[in-house]
């Protein structure tokens, strides 16, 4: 577990992505089924947070890239919109989430016979992330340089510390809450934890973790 | 030369400050960039930008081309043809020139890096050098190799099974293979002659000097002159819009040094398009980024028709000057294009022509394609993400694991 803070200072880190090909495709439902047992599980977490960064700008994004091409390419839209129905921030980690992802298409295997393949050259390519991580240079010992760091900090460290930590690094919770909890904050803690960070725009997403802290800074 | 901070106004300081804590990292690297030439084609482009910002950043890095005769530029050629799918033959005598000429090439050149970063597969066989020289040996692939002729690829993975990393463009592109394989996209510079903001006059003095109408709606494809560009079927798609649309066609574009097919398709493209005033064919001198500049920009839509890509470039040019963009689905090209949100994705003739009277007959629907299209390559596919991305590709070098803490 990467030590994102002392009792009383906040670190923030920021991360980068190296993709890597795995050279694994997939190019129907049973195949995608395949994949989602073997692949690592950076490869899920890949294909269900690539997006979030890709396309910051978008909303409402691609839910993620198997849901994505279920919908666009095999037109397969219930067996889409069930991937995309998954609710990520309730999954602890990421093997809770491709057990999610398995048991959805395992079942829709049982009852609907239909086996489209996609055409070719537009197979699901299979990927994974290495994540590099490094400290940034902003600090925090109250919720004052909190604030004023979450303003300056790039959006990679804001994923950083809501979605790669929590379920990535199998952390359990974001790291601004556990950081919250233990200066005294629980309150705070608890309104972030409960945000849905994978259902808005990153800069939306900090616009709001702003707006929280400011709160509770006037407190 | 640019300066890394003036990349600041367009991503952002926090995105350049990143760059700067991930270059230090590397201090005391060397890393030496090989490719074919120095002037033209997408690869040169990249590294001419690339080069001085990693060293503005910090890194050691250099860039050599390995010099070759005409004989080996179209052996090469005819590589690059044979990996795209299209059939070619070769002799014994042809791979052993090949081996030959890279030989040469590492006999005269020096190779220096702790890195040796090779692009492409002309000097894929200075991996030779490896045993004596020893460091880490990164291949490039900037080509669709998805059907390659099983002859040249069987040839060429003899050199590429004994690199540490490849990098591809696209992940269609995936070996199976236990090294590590990289998906690195390639970019554009915004600061670059190419795709700089142009004052008005600009654009119009180029519409003026080649002839071209202001007022008449402008379609137009950007690429070298080359059969896997599909000038051909592109004439073709205008001929179809043009009986029921007022439009001109603008096919330019120019050859590289190690490109000796283009004068053969500029003839066939101008006989052609002969007889009509309304197509105009530019073949281009290297150093026309103004005038592409400024053909993009004067555009009502952009095409990008090839057959095949490695990643087509010209779409990320095109996307970020906000023009709606219609291109085929191949190569690197639907990472840049999510159909019917940041631009058109086509399969045929037909369907080019289709899409291309809508957008030509919908303005509203192609300005909003074209402003979507411009953010997703400034999120994507700007100098600035692809610098991150090889510093990380150089550290992974040196790091083990899935989770690496600098």
């Amino acid at each position: 577990m990467l030590q994102t803070s002392t009792k009383k200072t906040f670190r923030f880190y920021t991360y980068f992505h190296l993709v890597n090909l795995l050279g694994l495709q997939a190019k129907n439902p049973v195949e995608l089924l395949e994949g989602l047992k073997k692949v690592p599980a950076s490869s899920i977490y890949y294909h269900t947070h690539r997006f979030l960064r890709q396309h910051q700008f978008l909303y409402p994004e691609p839910p993620n890239d198997f849901a994505y091409w279920l919908i666009n390419v095999l037109n397969l839209e219930n067996l889409g919109e069930a991937f995309a129905g998954i609710e990520t921030v309730s999954c602890k980690n990421i093997g809770t989430l491709r057990d999610a992802y398995v048991g959805i298409i395992t079942e829709y295997l049982k009852t609907d016979p239909s086996i489209p393949n996609a055409p070719k050259g537009e197979e699901f390519q299979f990927m994974s992330c290495r994540t590099f991580c490094l400290p940034a240079p902003y600090f925090a010992n109250n919720l004052t340089e909190f604030r004023e760091s979450l303003e300056k900090v790039s959006i990679h460290s804001l994923c950083f510390h809501i979605f790669e930590s929590r379920i990535r690094l199998d952390n359990g919770e974001n790291d601004f809450s556990a950081w919250l909890k233990s200066i005294g904050q629980p309150d705070l803690a608890d309104e972030i934890a409960r945000l849905d960070p994978y259902c808005m725009t990153l800069e939306k997403l900090r616009q709001k973790l702003i707006g929280m802290v400011l709160k509770f800074e006037r407190h | 030369m640019r300066d890394i901070n003036d990349y600041i106004p367009i991503v952002g300081q926090s995105v350049i400050d990143e760059l700067k804590l991930l270059a230090a990292k590397l201090e005391g690297k060397k890393i030496q960039n090989i490719n074919s030439t120095l002037i033209g084609g997408g690869v040169a482009e990249i590294l001419s930008c690339m080069i001085p910002l990693l060293r503005q950043l910090g890194v050691d890095a250099g860039w050599d081309a390995i010099k070759g005769n005409e004989r080996f530029f179209n052996i090469t050629k005819n590589f690059h043809n044979a990996l795209h799918g299209v059939p070619v033959e070769f002799s014994q005598d042809d791979f052993d020139f090949f081996v030959a000429m890279n030989r040469e090439n590492a006999a005269k050149m020096e190779l220096y890096g702790d890195i040796i970063f090779i692009h492409d597969p002309q000097p894929i066989a200075l991996i030779e050098q490896r045993e004596r020289l020893g460091g880490k040996w990164i291949w490039r692939c900037h080509i669709d190799i998805t059907q390659p002729q099983p002859e040249v690829i069987n040839f060429l993975k003899g050199y590429i099974e004994r690199y540490d990393a490849l990098v591809f463009s696209a992940p269609a592109y995936a070996l199976r293979t236990g090294l590590p394989q990289a998906l690195i996209s390639p970019s554009i510079d915004p600061l670059s002659d190419k795709n700089k903001e142009l004052p008005q006059e600009t654009i119009d003095q180029v519409l003026e000097k080649f002839g071209i109408d202001k007022t008449r709606p402008i379609v137009t494809q950007i690429s070298r002159f080359d059969y896997l560009k599909d000038p051909i079927g592109v004439i073709k798609v205008y001929q179809k819009v043009k009986k029921y649309l007022d439009c001109q066609l603008v096919l330019a574009g120019g050859g590289a040094t190690d490109d000796p097919e283009s004068l053969k398709v500029l003839n066939e493209v101008k006989s052609m398009a002969e007889g009509d005033p309304d197509i105009f064919i530019l073949f281009l001198p290297p150093d026309s980024n103004i005038e592409i500049n400024a053909l993009q920009r004067a555009s009502s839509v952009i095409l990008q028709k090839s057959l095949k890509e490695g990643f087509g470039l010209t779409v990320a040019e095109a996307l970020w000057k906000g023009k709606p963009v219609i291109a085929s689905a191949v190569g690197g090209i639907p990472l840049q294009i999510t159909h019917k949100y940041s631009g058109i994705l086509t399969r045929s003739i037909d369907g080019t022509a289709h899409y291309l009277k809508q957008l030509l007959n919908e303005p509203e629907y192609a300005k909003r394609l074209g402003a979507n299209g411009r953010e997703h390559i400034r999120n994507n596919f700007l100098t600035t993400r692809h610098i991150r991305e090889y510093l990380l590709l150089f550290l992974s070098l040196y790091h083990e694991g899935e989770v690496v803490r600098l």
